[in-house]
């Protein structure tokens, strides 16, 4: 559950921004967790809680765009999307892909007071 | 319908904008009521940021630290990885046996104990335990921590054993030079496939208890087939730490790193 490490390293990075950026409360906050970054949104969502009890991210709404992989075939020479990791071309079935996008783990938003 | 945002004053949310400001009872627009309590001119109660702020930036930080670290003292740092049981030690004890003329250090990760960096100290080499309590994977600071206390000599091969775990720790950038995947023979050929993530990461895999395949049902092509699958630039080194055949095809990889690393130096 590494999950927990980053939901708290999130409540980190929060607490800083708040002092930067002067706010008390956080009611919202809009994450981007690619389809192939290292979180799982659901072990996110139940880390998210937990971390930010009794911070000035309690009780607020979590978010979460998830941005679809893409990856370049070299084999057919294409830009295509794709569900997961291990997954072929969908246009040639080749394994060949680079990873180019959608591995983002990032805190996009904070709607805050 | 509130014509500051367009909603009907009752909670609900258009294109997925939740609401920023407050509505009494009589429709009117309280923006003093809102949390703050006070109203900022043109400046609503609730605001939202952008901040695009990486999640691992912090982890990134130390580890981009860790590498410059490495770099400057001509040290090159293996992350090891794979599911508890795999052979991480033993392969890195026999690997240790054959290192004597090189300066060597191991870094090894536990949730609990310092059994591995006992077995390790026993070859000589210098190790430190770190134990992660009840985390599930090394970070960035624990490996700067962990070298203020190792303070490896000047061209040293470094090793990291993480913790056995084959999902948490490929999130975890340590400033390693290369990262290597360990996947024993007893496992299932298709360990890549269901843990991508971290094949994925990897720029090695090593393939170890191979002794064993006359004994088992395990086919080792179709394991570097799955590998590829999800990094179709790994590179495979079939080992055993306790049989044929042997350790050298990791050993060799080692020394190539090394002598790529001697000569960008030089």
């Amino acid at each position: 559950m590494h999950e927990m490490s980053l939901a708290e390293g999130m409540v980190t990075a929060v607490q800083e921004q708040s002092k930067l950026q002067n706010f008390r409360h956080v009611k919202r906050v809009i994450l981007e967790i690619g389809a192939l970054s290292h979180v799982d949104p659901h072990a996110m969502e139940f880390s998210f809680e937990a971390a930010t009890r009794g911070t000035l991210m309690d009780g607020a709404d979590l978010e979460i765009l998830s941005p679809a992989g893409q990856a370049r075939c070299f084999a057919c020479d294409s830009d295509v999307t794709i569900e997961r990791r291990g997954d072929g071309c969908p246009n040639c079935g080749s394994h060949q892909l680079i990873v180019t996008g959608g591995e983002d783990m990032k805190i996009k938003a904070l709607e805050v007071v | 319908m509130c014509t500051v945002c367009g909603c009907d004053g009752k909670g609900q949310t258009i294109d997925g904008h939740s609401h920023h400001h407050d509505h009494g009872d009589d429709g009117a627009l309280n923006y003093g009521a809102g949390e703050a309590g006070v109203h900022v001119p043109g400046q609503s109660q609730t605001r939202l940021i952008e901040i695009e702020h990486d999640i691992l930036s912090k982890n990134d930080a130390l580890a981009a630290e860790n590498r410059s670290r490495f770099l400057q003292q001509g040290i090159i740092a293996i992350n090891m990885m794979s599911s508890p049981g795999s052979g991480k030690t033993t392969l890195l004890v026999e690997t240790l046996k054959s290192l004597k003329d090189r300066p060597v250090g191991v870094i090894e990760g536990d949730q609990q104990t310092s059994n591995d960096a006992d077995r390790i100290r026993e070859t000589g080499a210098p190790a430190i335990q770190v134990n992660t309590g009840k985390g599930c994977h090394l970070d960035a600071e624990m490996v700067g921590h962990a070298m203020d206390h190792l303070a490896p000599e000047q061209g040293t091969l470094l090793f990291i054993e993480n913790v056995g775990n084959l999902v948490c720790p490929a999130a975890f950038d340590l400033g390693e030079t290369r990262r290597v995947v360990l996947a024993s023979v007893t496992e299932g050929e298709d360990k890549p496939l269901k843990y991508p993530e971290m094949f994925a990461a990897a720029d090695a895999m090593v393939v170890t208890k191979a002794d064993l395949l006359p004994h088992i049902h395990f086919d080792v092509e179709l394991l570097i087939e799955n590998a590829r699958k999800v990094q179709p630039r790994l590179d495979v080194l079939t080992t055993s730490a306790t049989g044929a055949p042997g350790i050298t095809p990791w050993l060799s990889w080692l020394n190539g790193l090394t002598l790529q690393f001697q000569e960008a130096a030089e």
